[in-house]
């Protein structure tokens, strides 16, 4: 749909401009409810045991001592969960990573939980249980993992992709590849080709608040999750398959949602809790600990890029190759073909090669975090064409310029790109006065490009009109930062009335049909299409009735400005008819006046976004400050520019965040070392600066407003843009992230030893 | 053996029982159903569980419950008057200063906390005021926009 719009002619009235959003005085007055803010009658309190241990085979759980406490209602390990039946192995990972199976396969990993009736109880319950391990050799190192003699995790995995399939087990678990050309004659046609190595620690989402849910089955089968999640259409699919539930018979109703990035489309704790309360015969809820939140829930691969590129003297990047590590966890995943597919995806060339590398670790299992898998690989490719430039004496962003892909580029990943971003958010970076502006003493300015697909996917909204002509948009995609001021943008747009006449709503399981998570940028892109179309048909419906009520042909009913006009001379007597005048009548001419739309929004514009920052570096202690930051990127349309800003904003602090300070850090003994705040230290007010914004608007020619997906490029280009400025800034290549004080100055320490030894 | 407590919460008195090791944070919100204070560490490092005790910022997490007895508690659930809201909530919902609004009570109150002691904060002084509240959706930038800004409100009010 949609291709009928000029999208560049198109005057908005109420898409573009920003008002206060809808949700916003019940979350600035306490009154929003989040997960853990809803109780039930009669709840009782879920807790988890976890594993100590990095990677142990399970010998025996007894838990009959912590049967017996007073108070304790049910408890669950593996043994309840049937797997018998499932052949989905993504879906069996899941159970297996929710409780584990025979093996535990990281530090956090569930073994038994309990419900009681208050939260010291249940605590005091697990404490009772006596677990037995058999302790294995574990591995938590992307590099170390892939060696010959590496502890195997999973000794059925057998590396997918490759041909003929390995007889020997090995920790990883899948290889993609991708590109085309010939990179061995691009590398011969190079006059510099510089080859690295560049690694990434592994990051965690970090949202405010921790995984809750109140879980609800009654013996009839029937039951109610109340959660915060991205996706509450998934998780209601994926935990009736695990329970044994008919889908329509369990109500998922997804809460306030603080923060999820991706964090929360995954299930970690929600089928326990179904489960106890199941055992249990009571309502159950469950909130996961901050430590908890870190040991168990999915953060980002940590990786290992070899990379090589070679270019002429003339800045033509000839050829571009890389291999991609990617943790995963303990379960395969898709993370390293992300990162392949994105890696060169922003530049036209003639000869690229990626390989990505799935995996297998002792880390709790990798999901989803904001543009997964890019900003680690724009990392790589970004220091890169730095470090060219450099070599060959030319601007950076001018050999960005030269090589940026345009409409018409086939991309590295395959598909040929239809009009794009990246070209234009480069021209604004070089037009931009942060780009010239001076520096200080011990500053540097780097910048770096990033991509990102976006989704579409399948969407579900009704439009209702209310007796007094005011209309509610009725969506399933989770708000997670302004999205229902968006939509009601859009619909306000579609029917041409005040954004204050609509209200959007999120509906739980039981009153829409299936809609995809919240992910992938896709909520305010894919609902927004879906809205519109509903619309669409209300007004359709809308111009039949007026035609009824003048009796004319519906073809001579013209919709504007929000009101049913009467086209053709003849007809010019009879005055407009608001919604409100069809809605009061609607009783009369067929019933409540509604429109729904099911859809599989197709054409998810890709975007594209450039970053510049100033970075200062105290050469005595390797501190960083973040002086200046600026982000440019395209959004196609911008539905509330404000929020818009937001999502460039969060992105670019989360990427900073990354880059400077955030890891996950292991001990020798496989344990998390930094499960909480205080050490895994995520930027804080004082850490920043104003980060501005510019957006672009080309539009999406596959969306009838021309709207991309905004939430997600944001994160790409930090890692490689604070890289390329502390780099400027010291003289010394950066290659490992986070690039933490002791990085830095371990890096100039070594950079001062080799350059005096070659003095010699 | 819980213990009874009777304290001041926005102006009222209440009463509610807790354990001894309870939390004030779990008792404002599993005792008193003021939900509108925030977990997000229980640790003291996230700042979302902010409210004001005989008008000083902490962490409620890191105060027992029983502690609250005979003193004062602020939380963001008394900050607007009536149908108005105070200037900082207004400028918080104007400047989009909040994304998914988990932080935003445990921010609210902390940035009243720094105006009734520094009406004309510098955007420096704001981001060290505010550093022990942590948001990850918004990258801060628009919450001290909108603290700078309903500070300047406030002067002129
Ligand atoms: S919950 Fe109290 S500081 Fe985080
Ligand atoms: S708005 Fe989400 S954590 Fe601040």
């Amino acid at each position: 749909m949609g291709k009928d719009t000029l999208l560049t002619d198109r005057v908005f009235k109420s898409v573009g401009t920003r008002p206060m959003r809808p949700d916003g005085i019940d979350k600035v007055t306490g009154r929003a409810r989040y997960g853990a803010d809803h109780n039930m009658s009669g709840q009782l309190h879920g807790s988890i045991l976890r594993s100590p241990h990095a990677h142990a085979s399970i010998k025996s759980i007894d838990t009959s001592k912590a049967e017996k406490l007073k108070g304790v209602k049910a408890i669950v390990t593996a043994k309840d969960f049937k797997t018998k039946g499932i052949t989905d192995p993504g879906l069996l990972d899941i159970i297996d990573n929710c409780m584990a199976g025979k093996k535990v396969f990281y530090d956090g990993h569930a073994v038994a939980a309990v419900a009681a009736v208050d939260a010291k109880t249940a605590k005091a319950a697990l404490k009772l249980i006596k677990v037995e391990y058999k302790l294995l050799k574990h591995v938590t190192d992307v590099d170390e993992a892939v060696k010959p003699k590496a502890p195997v995790i999973n000794n059925k995995c057998f590396t997918k992709g490759v041909d003929p399939t390995p007889g020997k087990a090995s920790n990883v678990a899948k290889r993609s590849e991708f590109g085309h050309g010939n990179v061995a004659e691009g590398f011969e046609a190079a006059d510099v080709v510089i080859e690295r190595n560049f690694k990434t620690g592994q990051s965690h989402q970090g949202y405010i608040e921790p995984h809750a849910c109140v879980a609800s089955i009654g013996p009839d089968g029937a039951g109610e999750l109340w959660v915060c999640t991205q996706g509450h259409f998934v998780f209601r699919q994926q935990c009736a398959e695990i329970l044994g539930l008919d889908e329509a018979k369990l109500k998922v109703t997804s809460s306030e949602i603080g923060g999820g990035f991706g964090g929360k489309t995954h299930l970690w704790v929600e089928p326990v809790a179904l489960a106890l309360s199941q055992k249990a015969n009571r309502p159950v809820k469950l909130v996961m600990s901050r430590e908890d939140v870190f040991r168990a829930s999915g953060p980002t691969s940590a990786t290992s890029i070899d990379i090589k590129m070679g270019v002429t003297k003339d800045g033509v990047i000839t050829a571009a190759e890389a291999e991609l590590r990617y943790t995963s966890g303990p379960y395969a995943g898709s993370w390293a073909t992300l990162g392949a597919m994105t890696a060169f995806a922003c530049y036209d060339l003639k000869n690229v090669k990626t390989v990505g590398l799935e995996v297998l670790v002792n880390r709790p299992k990798t999901t989803a975090y904001r543009a997964p898998s890019a900003p680690m690989a724009a990392f790589a490719v970004e220091s890169m064409i730095d470090e060219l430039a450099d070599r060959i004496g030319m601007k950076a962003i001018d050999m960005r310029i030269q090589n940026a892909a345009k409409e018409g580029t086939k991309s590295s990943y395959g598909p040929v790109y239809g009009p794009i971003g990246i070209g234009p958010t480069l021209d604004a970076a070089k037009n931009h006065p942060h780009m010239s502006a001076p520096l200080g003493p011990n500053q540097g300015r780097g910048m770096a490009c990033g991509f990102w697909f976006n989704f579409g996917g399948q969407s579900c909204t009704d439009l209702n009109i209310s007796s007094d002509g005011t209309a509610t948009i009725t969506v399933g995609t989770i708000d997670v930062g302004g999205a229902r001021a968006s939509l009601a943008l859009v619909v306000a747009e579609e029917l041409g009335i005040p954004y204050e006449q609509v209200k959007a709503v999120i509906a739980d399981t039981g009153s829409l049909g299936y809609n995809e998570m919240t992910d992938g940028s896709r909520g305010t892109f894919a609902s927004s299409m879906s809205a519109i179309q509903s619309c669409r048909m209300a007004i359709a419906d809308m111009r039949q009735r007026a035609a009824t009520l003048w009796e004319i042909d519906v073809d001579e009913v013209v919709w504007e400005n929000g009101q049913a006009w009467a086209g053709g001379e003849s007809n010019s007597n009879h005055p407009p008819l608001s919604i409100a005048d069809l809605a009061k009548s609607a009783e009369k001419t067929g019933g409540p006046i509604a429109g729904h739309a099911q859809i599989v929004a197709d054409g998810a514009g890709v975007s594209f976004a450039t970053h510049i920052c100033d970075i200062e570096v105290d050469p005595e202690t390797g501190q960083t400050r973040v002086v200046r930051y600026t982000v440019i990127q395209d959004a196609g349309k911008a539905v509330h520019p404000t929020y818009v800003e937001g999502q460039f904003q969060g992105g670019a602090a989360q990427g900073i965040g990354w880059a400077l300070n955030e890891e996950y850090i292991y001990g020798e003994d496989g344990r998390l070392q930094n499960p909480g705040f205080l050490d895994y230290r995520i930027p804080v007010c004082s850490d920043l600066p104003m980060i501005d914004t510019q957006i672009l608007e080309i539009p999406n020619p596959n969306h009838p407003y021309g709207i991309r997906g905004v939430g997600e490029t944001s994160i790409v280009p930090p890692l490689a843009a604070i890289g390329n400025a502390v780099s400027n800034a010291t003289q010394v290549r950066m290659t490992h992230v986070p690039m933490s004080p002791p990085r830095i100055l371990a890096a100039i320490h070594a950079q001062a030893a080799s350059d005096d030894s070659s003095d010699d | 053996m819980s213990v009874l407590v009777s304290s001041t919460i926005n102006g009222d008195n209440i009463e509610f029982a807790c354990e001894p090791d309870e939390t004030l944070l779990d008792a404002l919100r599993d005792r008193v159903g003021m939900t509108g204070v925030k977990e997000g560490c229980g640790t003291g490092d996230c700042g979302a569980c902010s409210i004001t005790l005989d008008g000083a910022l902490v962490c409620s997490c890191l105060v027992l419950g029983a502690e609250a007895e005979g003193r004062s508690i602020e939380t963001v659930e008394g900050m607007s008057d009536g149908n108005t809201l105070h200037p900082l909530q207004q400028k918080f919902l104007e400047h989009a200063a909040l994304q998914c609004g988990i932080c935003t009570p445990g921010f609210l109150i902390a940035a009243k906390s720094l105006l009734e002691k520094n009406a004309d904060p510098s955007e420096e002084e704001v981001r060290y005021a505010l550093a022990g509240n942590l948001c990850r959706c918004t990258g801060y930038d628009k919450i001290v926009r909108a603290v700078l800004d309903a500070a300047k409100q406030m002067r002129k009010a």
